[in-house]
């Protein structure tokens, strides 16, 4: 018997972000051009010194302004996506629901997509278009998946799939019809891709998403018990309205900044919180943060890949977290339904 | 509450002997009603008509009915989810629909058929949530929290499965962590709905002779929805017996369980026995009439 004590959490929150730490080295080091360890090591030295003249500017380009910003971008995606995902589970009652599997993430593309050809010079736009993008999709699932008052599992799956295909529909008509849009490159984007440069200052990114996750774990301990149902929740002293409102509002902010910034990348915020959930257990108040530190791991890692395994060519991140998430959510599914 | 005050004034005798003197009255039902309205001027899809009854500490009240008898709406008018359209349901004189969802958890405990969970838990993280009411801020359990609910555990019998998983567990052992949790809330007022289902017969008998236990020993009020009429003849103090959205009658078992009256309201053959003590016995008949 281990319960959950605060000693307990901060020590799984360590681990994790030691291994985030070694994965983001691991990413700084591979790439188009391999730098050697201990090339790496004196250039993080003489940074954490404050020694930057002694530092070579080829060096600095590469790691502090080409790889360092996309492996923050990639750990705050990740991060994101992966607390959606889990919240997205609870808030639905079902263990297979990921933004990208219901449908929310093509809610949120088209919106951003919406906002790039009304507004593409407003900045800051896209990501609220995004955000009601989201917002709008998973409400419409919400209510899909809906049968005689209670959530029907493989209903909201399969309304899900349903939006997010009539969604991309949608979204494909549109990069048709208007002039001018670079068909290949919005291909890549709603693949999940992170080689764009964010429309939004990676600082203000890293706010926004710390402040939701943070305001969704305020809620932590009653999502525990309305994973049990809302009625027993209900029995057990928890506000279900305002916990819902809190978790809905908070997944599809989550979603839309992820996808504003990088696409649609699939499947993080299933495979995340269940490998979590295998390792620490499903009690939310330790899932929340470790889902968010193995989402952050769990992108960088497969952007490192995306990036250096057909080098010098790039894969869309997107594609590699679908290679792996795709077959797990088969698993997953035959699992549940045997 | 009680106007007879000559019985206590100057009374120099232990409680315990003085088993005449009723307890207090815990939850009072004052002419409650509810209909379930499909909007647009329709006529209401079920209807309870005005109900009333009480529980008082330490009482074990049944509540008996067909299907469709307005049992469960019942249930949710005395556990505050519905708001009684006429009347007042009342728990130690506050009206539960009213309490704030918190304080109401720590007041009343509700034991449901059990719902499938999604995740794998044990059964001590489980009984544990029980605490939700009482604790703040990140809630995280306190010495104080894991002392109540191991207490609870042993209380519900269900010390051993403490480190099982909630999922691996037998039906009867589900129910055993089920009520642990409910005892883990500290409620007054501990409310069942349907807790024999799927037990055997031991295993009921089991956990009704743990319920009189425990309402005698902490003092609580327990309302239990059955179908089980012999076990709620051998068990309950009182019985409140409904009929398609109408309290037919409240009293004693020996009171209720008339012949006639079971018959009519069961819609089959029935035949009612008392046995020494002067319990009834309910038994069907064989063959048709």
């Amino acid at each position: 018997m281990r319960p959950l004590t605060p000693i307990r959490l901060l020590l799984i929150c360590t681990i994790l972000a030691g291994v985030l730490l070694l994965v983001a080295l691991v990413s700084m080091k591979f790439g188009t051009r391999s730098i050697p360890l201990a090339d790496l090591t004196s250039v993080l030295y003489h940074t954490a010194t404050g020694q930057n003249d002694q530092i070579s500017s080829d060096y600095r380009v590469i790691l502090f302004d080409i790889r360092w910003p996309r492996i923050l971008l990639a750990m705050i995606v990740g991060a994101a996506l992966s607390v959606a995902g889990a919240s997205f589970q609870a808030l639905l009652r079902n263990p297979l629901a990921d933004p990208y599997v219901l449908g929310v993430s093509s809610g949120a593309a088209l919106g951003a997509i919406l906002a790039l050809i009304w507004a593409p010079h407003t900045p800051g736009v896209t990501p609220l278009a995004a955000f009601a993008g989201a917002a709008v999709a998973s409400a419409a699932v919400y209510f899909l998946g809906r049968r005689g008052g209670y959530l029907d599992s493989f209903a909201l799956l399969l309304g899900g799939i349903i939006t997010a295909s009539f969604l991309s529909a949608v979204i494909m008509f549109l990069m048709t019809v208007i002039p001018g849009s670079d068909l290949r490159g919005m291909a890549f984007w709603l693949m999940g891709d992170l080689q764009t440069a964010s429309p939004v200052s990676p600082r203000w990114l890293l706010l926004v998403v710390l402040a939701t996750i943070g305001a969704i774990y305020t809620t932590a301990a009653d999502l525990n018990l309305l994973m049990a149902g809302e009625q027993e929740a209900l029995h057990l002293g928890v506000d279900v309205t305002r916990v819902k409102i809190v978790v809905y509002l908070g997944a599809s902010i989550l979603t839309g900044v992820a996808v504003a910034v990088s696409g649609a990348i699939g499947y993080v915020g299933l495979l995340v919180p269940h490998l979590i959930r295998i390792i620490f257990g499903s009690d939310y108040r330790v899932l929340i943060p470790a889902t968010a530190l193995g989402g952050a791991i769990a992108v960088v890692l497969a952007d490192t890949l995306a990036r250096t395994l057909v080098s010098p060519i790039e894969l869309p991140v997107g594609a590699m977290t679908a290679m792996v998430g795709a077959p797990m959510f088969i698993y997953l599914l035959r699992r549940r339904v045997e | 509450m009680n106007p007879g005050t000559d019985s206590s004034a100057g009374d120099a005798r232990p409680e315990v002997t003085a088993p005449r003197t009723p307890a207090p009255v815990r939850l009072s039902v004052d002419l409650a009603s509810y209909s379930y309205q499909p909007g647009g001027g329709a006529a209401p899809l079920f209807t309870l008509e005005a109900t009333s009854f009480e529980v008082r500490q330490r009482e074990l009240v049944a509540i008996l009915g067909p299907n469709g008898s307005g049992k469960s709406t019942l249930l949710k008018l005395l556990s505050g989810m519905l708001q009684p359209l006429s009347g007042r349901v009342q728990l130690e004189g506050f009206e539960v629909a009213r309490l704030d969802p918190r304080t109401r958890a720590q007041r009343i405990a509700v034991v449901q058929q059990e719902t499938p969970l999604l995740f794998p838990i044990r059964v001590w993280e489980y009984v544990q949530q029980g605490r939700h009411p009482y604790t703040r801020g990140m809630r995280f359990e306190s010495d104080e929290d894991r002392r109540i609910a191991d207490r609870a555990l042993a209380e519900a019998g269900a010390d051993h499965l403490k480190d099982r998983w909630m999922h691996r567990i037998s039906g009867g052992e589900k129910q055993r962590a089920i009520l642990a949790r409910a005892l883990t809330q500290q409620p007054m007022l501990l409310l069942l709905d349907e807790p024999t289902l799927h037990l055997d017969i031991a295993a009921q008998v089991d956990l009704l002779r743990r319920l009189r236990r425990l309402a005698a020993r902490n003092s609580y009020a327990v309302v239990v929805v059955t179908h089980e009429v012999n076990l709620a003849a051998e068990f309950a103090d009182r019985v409140v017996l409904l009929d398609r959205g109408k309290m037919l009658r409240v009293g004693t078992p020996a009171e209720v369980y008339q012949q006639d009256l079971l018959q009519q309201v069961f819609g089959t053959l029935l035949h009612v026995d008392h046995n020494a003590e002067g319990t009834p016995k309910v038994a069907f008949s064989g063959k048709e009439a």
